[in-house]
């Protein structure tokens, strides 16, 4: 019965909960059992939180027996990732500067997830300030990737990407700066959606690049995102590029599953050279099944999206410096006092804790925003990238003419082995060429499994891209391609990951070895 | 564009206020060298009649009525300070002494 619950999706889950065929509290403690048995290996959780988790289950199964009306979600499981701040549960976006530090207030996402009755089973992992492509750049470890431990599980959002893909949770948070969302999802063969720049509220995310931010839903159905989507989305006033208006009509969108008369734009620039050949092979059959299903393909040409990987490593780390200035050892975070100096200024006390308190690639990319936005560079470095974002911009703007979504491999490899690239900032960047452009532009993306590459038997990403404020149709081409894809194959692409040996067999076959 | 040299990389280490080590230095400036050349490619595309920018949806001065509303005890603001003193924020000296 455990096993059933951890493999159903959150929309399963939902429906046997307010069938009252099992409680919320089983369906928590069935994910801890899971996290209990896996984690130990996956590494995707931070922190746990078992006993609020069991806490708001036990009220919602209090609740849902004295008839109350709850959220289709109540009861449901979720894990958020460790760059949301979480009242009362230590939240350090992957850094030593945060390490223990509580926070005093809820991010607006976990407000609404609260609201919603949804038990908070952890933090999960995470590049260190979202900075990366496959959480090695967490200063507390790497996480695996369910499908082959000694590989990456994408980043930054691998701890939730991981977490969903081993049913160690339904449901996860993700945050998108260039594809954190999108390529954790393509490596473990799971669902992740990048809403509209301004759909989900940042308040209480702690800010990488502030213009590019974007919260989301992780899951391994298209219907699960989109409830996820529900409930995080929306006006909030709390943050000042928050869209006024309802969320999109995402759910309706996945349900119906059409994409009869859609036509679908396969963009030329995302997809050629550089690419693996089982990611081309899965891309081209997915977009194949579109056709199959009465959409129409296009091609269309994004010339500027060549230069989007440039100029996002001009404008990220530009917000990062000015956002990450905020850890200055003052008010919260990690206090260092540099050795051999009596009675230090604050200025040197500043400089040696954000030495201690932050790991190389945070270190890179302030000093390399700092050099951008310096007087004498920042016209031919910062100003020429936002140049390149309205290229960008336009680029869509006249796809989007011809095309209803977009579409491209999400990546261009499979998950790479973990160490593999740490030691080569430019190669690791170049994992998120083919999502940078979304962030650039502020459009809503969303990748999902299109199968496993032939040379490694790992799986591979399908991106869907949308106009901004019209995410319901990435759910639309999404759901009826999912649904394609899971008949072809007779059931979900993470039936055929290999099983993790739990904590228990392992000590079995050490305690046997020890024997032997 | 020119190279990043290592004085360089100091200088902009100095402004960020992170106080690198010299094998952090020497590391990190041959780095960015590596990745400013490759960024440096903005250039070829961004020429004077294209508009920058710097935000993804068309938005300007998003205000708010100015009233009082719930915010932090002083005592949850001041929970995570690494020092208190008198209910503030404890920080080192500000000024150097000459």
């Amino acid at each position: 019965v455990t096993s059933d619950i951890t493999r159903a999706s959150a929309a399963e889950l939902a429906d046997r909960l307010s069938r009252k065929e099992i409680s919320a509290v089983e369906a928590t403690q069935a994910h801890l059992d899971r996290i209990d048995a896996v984690d130990g290996s996956v590494k995707a959780f931070l922190h746990l939180d078992a006993e609020g988790a069991l806490a708001t289950a036990r009220s919602i199964d209090k609740r849902r027996m004295a008839g109350e009306e709850l959220h289709i979600l109540a009861g449901v499981p979720i894990a958020v990732k460790d760059i949301a701040v979480t009242k009362g549960l230590p939240t350090t976006a992957g850094s030593r500067i945060l390490e223990g530090w509580i926070p005093p207030y809820d991010a607006t996402i976990v407000t609404k997830i609260k609201a919603a009755g949804m038990p908070i089973l952890g933090k999960t992992n995470l590049d260190e300030f979202a900075m990366g492509s496959s959480t090695e750049h967490s200063a507390y470890g790497p996480t695996h990737n369910p499908w082959d431990l000694e590989r990456i599980p994408g980043g930054s959002g691998g701890g939730s990407s991981a977490a969903v893909a081993s049913y160690m949770a339904p449901l996860a948070i993700g945050t998108d700066t260039g594809g954190s969302i999108r390529q954790p999802a393509a490596v473990t063969g799971t669902v992740g959606c990048k809403p509209t720049y301004g759909g989900v509220s940042r308040y209480g995310l702690i800010a990488l690049a502030s213009s590019l931010d974007q919260a989301g839903p992780v899951s391994r159905t298209v219907l699960d995102a989109a409830l996820l989507h529900s409930v995080i989305g929306g006006y909030d006033p709390m943050d000042s590029t928050s869209i006024n208006a309802p969320v999109p009509p995402v759910l309706e969108a996945a349900r119906r599953a059409d994409v009869k008369g859609m036509r679908i734009g396969v963009v030329k620039q995302l997809g050629g050279e550089g690419y693996q050949p089982g990611v081309r092979a899965r891309f081209e059959e997915s977009v194949q099944l579109l056709v199959d299903a009465g959409a129409e393909v296009v091609e269309v040409s994004c010339p500027s999206f060549d230069y989007a990987l440039a100029a996002y490593y001009l404008i990220l780390p530009s917000e990062a410096s000015s956002n990450l200035a905020k850890f200055d050892a003052m008010r919260y975070g990690l206090r260092v006092l540099p050795e051999g100096v009596d009675d230090p200024s604050a200025e040197q006390v500043m400089a040696a804790s954000r030495d201690a308190g932050f790991g190389d690639e945070v270190k890179r990319r302030i000093i390399l925003g700092t050099y951008a936005l310096s007087s004498g560079y920042y016209d031919a470095y910062y100003g020429s990238a936002q140049k390149v974002r309205t290229l960008i911009q336009r680029d869509f703007a006249a796809a989007f003419e011809k095309a209803d979504v977009l579409v491209s491999p999400t990546t261009p490899t499979t998950a790479f082995k973990i160490g593999e690239k740490i030691d080569d900032p430019l190669a690791m960047y170049l994992n998120d060429i083919a999502t940078i452009p979304a962030n650039l532009s502020g459009i809503p993306g969303i990748s999902l499994p299109s199968g496993l590459a032939d040379e490694d038997g790992l799986p591979t990403g399908i991106q869907i891209l949308a106009p901004a404020k019209m995410d319901e149709r990435l759910y639309g081409v999404g759901a009826a391609l999912e649904a394609a894809l899971v008949e072809r194959w007779g059931g979900p692409l993470l039936g055929k990951a290999p099983e993790l040996l739990t904590r228990l067999e392992l000590s079995t076959a050490t305690g046997r070895e020890v024997r032997a | 564009m020119s190279a990043i040299s290592r004085d360089d990389v100091a200088h902009l280490a100095m402004l960020a206020r992170i106080d690198l080590s010299d094998a952090e230095l020497d590391k990190m400036s041959g780095e960015l060298a590596v990745i400013l050349e490759s960024v440096a490619r903005v250039n070829e595309v961004a020429t004077d009649d294209v508009p920058p920018t710097s935000h993804p949806l068309p938005m300007t001065n998003v205000t708010r009525p100015d009233v009082v509303r719930p915010s932090l005890s002083a005592e949850s603001a001041l929970a995570a300070a690494p020092v208190t003193d008198q209910q503030r924020f404890s920080v080192p000296r500000m000024l150097d002494e000459d």
